[in-house]
């Protein structure tokens, strides 16, 4: 049984959110660049040179990309022959977190539901942090991170369809929550897909899908043709780069998909704004 | 597409020229103010109780701020979604003031007010919020402070970036852009 420390867990998860918040990686930089380069109407293509100096700046003077530094979510794959010594692993994620927080100056958005109050302050106390886990073969442990803002996750969905609705009431419902959402959650934006399970698990997959990196394929050739589809359906739009009009709406379509209830075809959508900040470590 | 230079507070005269698509550089005095903040301001307008900024030709910035380094007035500053303010921007353009900056679209009866009283809402580039935060030059929190992120904020700003979204003649660029470029099969 391999022995990881606590604190080098909550050191792990602190450096990623601070390096994530002020450093846009580099496969949406590519696929902001290339929007850049093919955007046909001067007012989003403006737009979207606003957003490559915006990270050059982020970057040069370690300033936040955005004021909405997200809430934290964490998809953590934990191996079965590892053991975190000196504390719990969640402790150690949330510790992390609003380390990371508070020494980065970024702002705590969660708070109580109803009051809205600030559950602590309005620096660096984030929490909890949303963790999602998952227990693998091997003696290591796996941390995927990202700041989700609250513009682009208000406009998400998830529907349960009968088993008929089939692929073309995919296509429609994607469409359909990316038209109604216009401008507000800063596209271009990745559309992350979830398809089967049940209720929840197309929304975590829907979530999940939007950790994988802009530019990679669907291993599933099926997936990954869907996944064509649905963002040449989505650029048809016009909404463009802010909803000022354009044709890059979308970045990239990412789908996950799960076997399902025979009665049920679960579809969740869940939206990230351009400001795709995520990043993976292996401990 | 006009672009111009104002300074605040804006007059009726300044918003009755601008039109949707024109590129407005802002400088001088503007106030933040999000949801909370909002609830509460429209509460002392109704009331005609004191209010804690001169409203008229006042603009107002849906923002809640990194909080800043030391030595920096403020982190990084990018607007936020502007339709849950739409059930209150109608009061504050009645009681005077003259322009909201935000980014997404409003509802029919923001784009009616700004006809009516001649308010713009301007759209400024969400997820830019290390660029935006660098136009302003001193931020005071003068309202609120209890709300954190969503307090009232005097901001000073300098060339702040935006561009006209609904003017004072009901045109929208959001739904003028996505006309021109929307592929109908």
């Amino acid at each position: 049984m391999r022995e990881i420390a606590y604190d080098d867990i909550v050191n792990a998860v602190k450096n990623m959110i601070l390096v994530t918040a002020t450093n846009l990686p580099e496969d949406t930089l590519e696929a902001l660049q290339e929007a850049y380069d093919n955007e046909k109407s001067p007012v989003a293509k403006e737009v979207i040179a606003q957003l490559l100096e915006n990270a050059k700046i982020a970057k040069d003077e370690k300033r936040p990309l955005c004021q909405d530094t997200g809430l934290a979510v964490f998809f953590v794959k934990v191996g079965a022959d590892v053991k975190v010594v000196g504390g719990l692993l969640k402790d150690a994620i949330n510790e992390g977190t609003e380390k990371g927080y508070t020494e980065g100056y970024l702002r705590a958005s969660t708070c109580e539901p109803f009051s809205r109050a600030n559950l602590k302050d309005t620096v660096g106390y984030n929490l909890p942090a949303i963790i999602h886990f998952d227990i693998v073969e091997g003696d290591k442990i796996e941390i995927e991170y990202a700041a989700k803002g609250g513009g682009s996750e208000n406009v998400s969905r998830a529907r349960v369809f009968p088993p008929a609705a089939g692929k073309e009431g995919i296509i429609e419902f994607v469409k359909e929550c990316v038209s109604d959402a216009g401008g507000n959650p800063c596209p271009p934006i990745t559309v992350g897909v979830g398809i089967g399970g049940t209720f929840e698990k197309a929304a975590i997959s829907s979530k999940h899908a939007l950790f994988r990196d802009v530019g990679t394929k669907n291993p599933d050739p099926e997936m990954d043709e869907l996944e064509q589809i649905i963002l040449e359906e989505v650029n048809k739009l016009g909404i463009g780069a802010m909803g000022m009009g354009g044709t890059k709406t979308a970045l990239a379509v990412h789908i996950e998909s799960n076997p399902c209830h025979i009665a049920s075809l679960p579809v969740s959508v869940n939206i990230q704004c351009h400001s795709s900040r995520h990043a993976h470590i292996t401990i | 597409m006009a672009e111009y230079h104002l300074t605040t507070p804006l007059s009726e005269e300044d918003t009755r020229k601008l039109k949707a698509g024109d590129v407005v550089y802002l400088s001088g005095v503007i106030y933040t103010a999000r949801d909370a903040a909002h609830k509460r301001l429209v509460e002392l307008l109704e009331k005609g109780e004191e209010f804690p900024f001169p409203i008229e030709g006042s603009v107002i910035y849906f923002v809640g701020p990194t909080p800043p380094k030391p030595g920096d007035p403020i982190g990084s500053a990018g607007p936020t979604t502007s339709y849950r303010m739409d059930s209150y921007s109608p009061t504050m353009l009645k009681y005077g003031s003259k322009g909201m900056i935000g980014k997404g679209k409003r509802n029919q009866a923001v784009i009616d007010a700004c006809k009516e009283y001649g308010g713009v809402y301007f759209g400024a580039t969400g997820g830019a919020g290390a660029l935006l935060g660098k136009r302003i030059k001193s931020a005071e929190v003068i309202a609120y402070p209890e709300l954190g992120p969503e307090a009232v904020r005097r901001l000073e700003v300098e060339e702040f970036p935006v561009a006209v979204v609904n003017d004072t003649y009901g045109n929208d660029l959001y739904q003028m852009g996505r006309e021109i470029y929307e592929v109908k099969d």
